[in-house]
């Protein structure tokens, strides 16, 4: 294996002890992750910590401790961008590091929380480790001015270099490193105005982009280790079903084959030599599943479930105020809608894989999670040992998305099968066909709007009845509140700096019926924000149409103390050219919302051919994250987000058939490639005061934004997704 | 035992007839930078050169190979990653979680070899391969780089 020195990249070997517990087949030196103050294997002094989140080695190399995931969407870069800020190093010798999770619960959670979900990389931990970094650079100025015998508040930082001018004297931060870690922690530090940054704030490059040129950098599913076997793995089709019987003795013989377990109650995997060979075997094997109770349910029976909640009498209540069934009474004219999505798969480019080796002291996992502390939580459960004895190395992601982060399920698989195999490391790898039939998917839900208006078309009630899906119910039940679950009204609260309605509506009354099918729900990029987008921002169209009014304006006039939402709308209508006409035959959409702690906005132009083929030729979005920690990334991530709201918008759809998902490829699950791509303009205009989250929040504006052009274009209205299934041709 | 040359080495492989040129290079040759994505020749991430041309490495089995065929992975595209296609992907910071690049920067360097100036339809209509976090707008400017270095250098 090529050995990296850039640590996210480069894969943790296992510990001497568990390997020296296996089958004695490992003789090599080992490199043990990183301990304070520990000593290299080859007996030189490792450089120690200044603190927990900064090592400076004497070579001058500055290595920052990131515990957030990397998976695509920059964080890695951002993160460390805001420490070596604080601490006035020179930024092109800045390397990065992930501390473990064994470690991180060894040393009190010194490096806090590791989920990496919900946007909240960046803006959850910004504070910390900034103060992480200007807490090492005050230990190493006070490390330099104790050699000099000068008050350290003479001092000057710039760069890795300390110096004292009134002495004429200066030093680097390497060489006084040594001195700062035994120095005591200030107890409190001042962080820098946002308006003084010079490397937080800055389109900088990513510090990961080079090894994934070359091939070089490893991912959970090229781990290598000494003596490493393979697993493929079949799970029940049907959740809730199980394992009545396989016949092992019809593969055993199979080139490679080791070993065929049962793992769980509801998965058989085969162990082998190579990954091919086990999944070669492992489609021989004869396996007669138990089906349960769910063997019959369709996507049919389920929206006829979910129909049924949006006139249930009892509902979950996320935002209420005035009276809205008296306006609905006394409206001059009400308009109702029912909207729905189906279920996504995260399709994650990387599919799920583990790593693990198992004794019976001691477990180690190597996996790529978003959230190592989960993960080692979900290895020390299976593992049947504390998690004092158990350690989890993260590597680095093939995609996130939510999938790696709430529930670690192939986690647990892994675990169970080295359970069976003490000593030896296995590495289990889903094909992608597992990967899309047992996923943690999008929730299900539909919608019914109902709107109130005046004589003057003003909208002076509105009903949204969310029904289906919760994600916490299944996912996270402990955060449900009072039977509720929170996160269904993302982007409808009545306030609040996280996602709140960007619209003032005399009555309004968003409530959620709840209906939980046993397809299994997830985090899935946006999240709640999508269909709720989805369904408002539409029906906002429909609302302006209905009334003859201009869809800009129509929200304008409700948005007046919403400030930060309308900013956004206005910007995108005036980058978009709003107020003039489009191209001949090209429409526009607009939309927006908030969530994540972040304001956005999007606007398309699209066109429809004679034969309904759609065209989008150009999305412009607009986000306000209050503060913006690399530019450069932050456009990266909203043309991204166009890419996974508008594969979800367009094509994707998984369905249920006899209780199983009916997709399980790319070809079945379509997802945008280049072809279908439109040009991205992105409008960045943090207004400071807050700290918004940007992986997610644009997704929810790509669907509303396309939708809306499509009916300016057809005069079509697209209620229920993907958009495939409607015929776009002009009646 | 099977042979096979490998960025212009002569590997010898024991692997079954029908198993996929992919997992021979993964687990066989061990080279991973080329990566499994679908195993249907779907999304690209498998995207090899096999005499210069881009294949899609998870749908062609080892049997299929010839005696004497150059297989080139991402590792052996260019020494010191001097591609102009690599560089272009440097300049643009491209690569988001990165797992589909290898197989992007294949199709792509494959392309400019057949297609020196490819027109911004070309492009879309040739690279086909998958991306979830949605560079695509990058890799087409960075393959629009390319071409123009490639042009002048």
């Amino acid at each position: 294996m090529r050995i990296d020195r850039k640590a996210p990249s480069r894969a943790p070997r296992p510990s001497r002890r568990a390997l020296l517990a296996g089958a004695g087949i490992f003789s090599l030196g080992f490199h043990i992750p990183f301990l304070a103050r520990a000593a290299t294997r080859d007996g030189a002094p490792a450089a120690p910590e200044v603190n927990a989140w900064v090592v400076v080695k004497p070579d001058e190399t500055v290595v920052i401790r990131v515990a957030r995931s990397e998976m695509g969407q920059g964080t890695l870069t951002g993160l460390a961008q805001l420490v070596a800020e604080e601490l006035d190093c020179d930024w092109a010798r800045v390397t990065t590091e992930y501390p473990s999770p064994g470690q991180n619960l060894a040393r009190k959670r010194v490096w806090g929380d590791y989920s990496t979900g919900g946007s909240r990389g960046i803006r959850d931990s910004h504070e910390y480790v900034r103060k992480g970094g200007a807490a090492a650079r005050a230990m190493l100025v006070a490390a330099a001015a104790k050699g000099w015998g000068v008050p350290a508040a003479e001092c000057r930082t710039e760069r890795g270099t300390i110096t004292h001018a009134a002495s004429g004297r200066s030093t680097t931060y390497g060489a006084v490193a040594g001195e700062a870690a035994t120095i005591e922690p200030p107890k409190d530090v001042a962080l820098k105005d946002p308006r003084d940054w010079t490397i937080a704030g800055k389109p900088l490059k990513r510090l990961d982009t080079l090894p994934k040129l070359d091939g070089s950098q490893v991912y959970g599913i090229d781990l290598k280790l000494p003596g490493l076997l393979n697993a493929a793995i079949r799970d029940c089709p049907v959740t809730g079903g199980g394992v009545k019987s396989f016949e092992a003795a019809a593969v055993t013989g199979m080139p490679g084959v080791k070993r065929v377990v049962q793992v769980g109650d509801s998965a058989v995997a085969v162990v082998a030599d190579t990954f091919w060979r086990a999944k070669t075997a492992l489609d021989a094997l004869p396996i007669v599943w138990d089906e349960g109770p769910n063997a019959k349910v369709s996507s049919e029976s389920i929206a006829a479930v979910l129909r049924e909640g949006l006139d249930a009498e009892q509902a979950f209540v996320g935002n209420r105020a005035g009276d809205v069934a008296g306006a609905l009474k006394g409206a001059a004219k009400v308009v109702e809608a029912v909207y729905g999505v189906p279920f996504q798969n995260h399709a994650t480019m990387e599919p799920m894989n583990a790593t693990a080796l198992w004794t019976p002291e001691r477990c180690e996992v190597w996996t790529p999670t978003q959230n190592g502390e989960a993960a080692l939580a979900a290895t020390a459960d299976a593992a049947g040992l504390p998690a004092t004895s158990c350690e989890v190395y993260k590597i680095h992601l093939g995609g996130g998305f939510g999938r790696r982060g709430a529930t670690h399920d192939w986690v647990r698989q892994a675990v169970l099968i080295a359970r069976e195999m003490p000593g030896t490391p296995v590495k289990l790898i889903w094909t992608r066909e597992e990967d899309m039939t047992h996923g943690r998917y999008h929730p299900v839900t539909q919608c019914r709007m109902r709107a109130a208006l005046d004589t003057e078309g003003n909208l002076t009630g509105l009903h949204m009845r969310i029904s289906g899906q919760s994600i916490l119910a299944s996912v996270a039940p402990q955060r449900m509140v009072e039977g509720r679950d929170p996160v269904t009204f993302q982007g409808l609260n009545p306030g609040g700096p996280e996602a709140a309605i960007g619209y003032t509506i005399p009555n309004i009354l968003v409530d959620h019926a709840m209906r939980n099918p046993h397809i299994l729900p997830g985090f899935w990029r946006g999240v709640n924000l999508n269909p709720n987008a989805i369904y408002l921002e539409c029906f906002m169209d429909e609302l302006a149409h209905a009334t003859g009014q201009d869809p800009l304006a129509f929200r304008l006039k409700l948005m007046g103390n919403h400030p930060k939402h309308r900013a956004v709308l206005e910007a995108v209508a005036e980058r978009i050219g709003w107020d003039r006409k489009p191209p001949e035959g090209v429409f526009r959409g607009i939309c927006q919302t908030m969530g994540f702690g972040s304001y956005v906005a999007g606007a398309a132009e699209v066109s429809v051919s004679d034969a309904g083929e759609l065209k989008i030729h150009r999305i412009v979005a607009a986000t306000d994250p209050g503060h913006a920690v690399n530019p450069q990334q932050i456009d990266a991530q909203v043309a991204g987000s166009f890419v996974y709201g508008l594969s979800a918008a367009l094509y994707g759809a998984c369905t249920v058939k006899d209780g199983r998902i009916e997709q399980t490829n790319f070809d079945s699950y379509p997802v945008m490639r280049m072809d279908a791509m439109p040009a991205v303009e992105t409008i960045l205009m943090p207004s400071g005061g807050f700290w918004g989250g940007v992986g997610e929040p644009t997704i929810a504006v790509a669907a509303p934004a396309v939708l809306n052009a499509v009916f300016a274009a057809t005069g079509k209205r697209v209620r229920h997704l993907p958009l495939k299934d409607t015929d776009l041709r002009r009646a | 035992m099977a042979r096979l040359t490998v960025n212009g080495v002569v590997r010898e492989v024991d692997a079954e007839p029908d198993t996929p040129l992919l997992w021979v290079i993964r687990e066989q040759i061990g080279l991973t930078g080329t990566k499994y994505g679908c195993g249907i020749a779907q999304c690209g991430a498998c995207t090899v050169h096999v005499d210069g041309a881009a294949v899609r490495a998870c749908s062609l089995p080892l049997s299929a190979i010839e005696t004497g065929q150059k297989i080139v992975t991402i590792e052996g595209l260019a020494p010191g990653m001097d591609h102009p296609v690599q560089q272009a992907w440097a300049e643009l910071d491209v690569p988001q979680c990165g797992f589909c690049q290898p197989g992007m920067i294949m199709a792509s360097a494959a392309l400019l070899a057949q297609t020196p100036r490819p027109s911004e339809e070309q492009i879309r209509a040739e690279i086909t391969n998958i991306c979830r976090c949605g560079t695509y707008n990058r890799v087409l400017a960075g393959i629009k780089l390319a071409a123009e270095r490639g042009q002048s250098g």
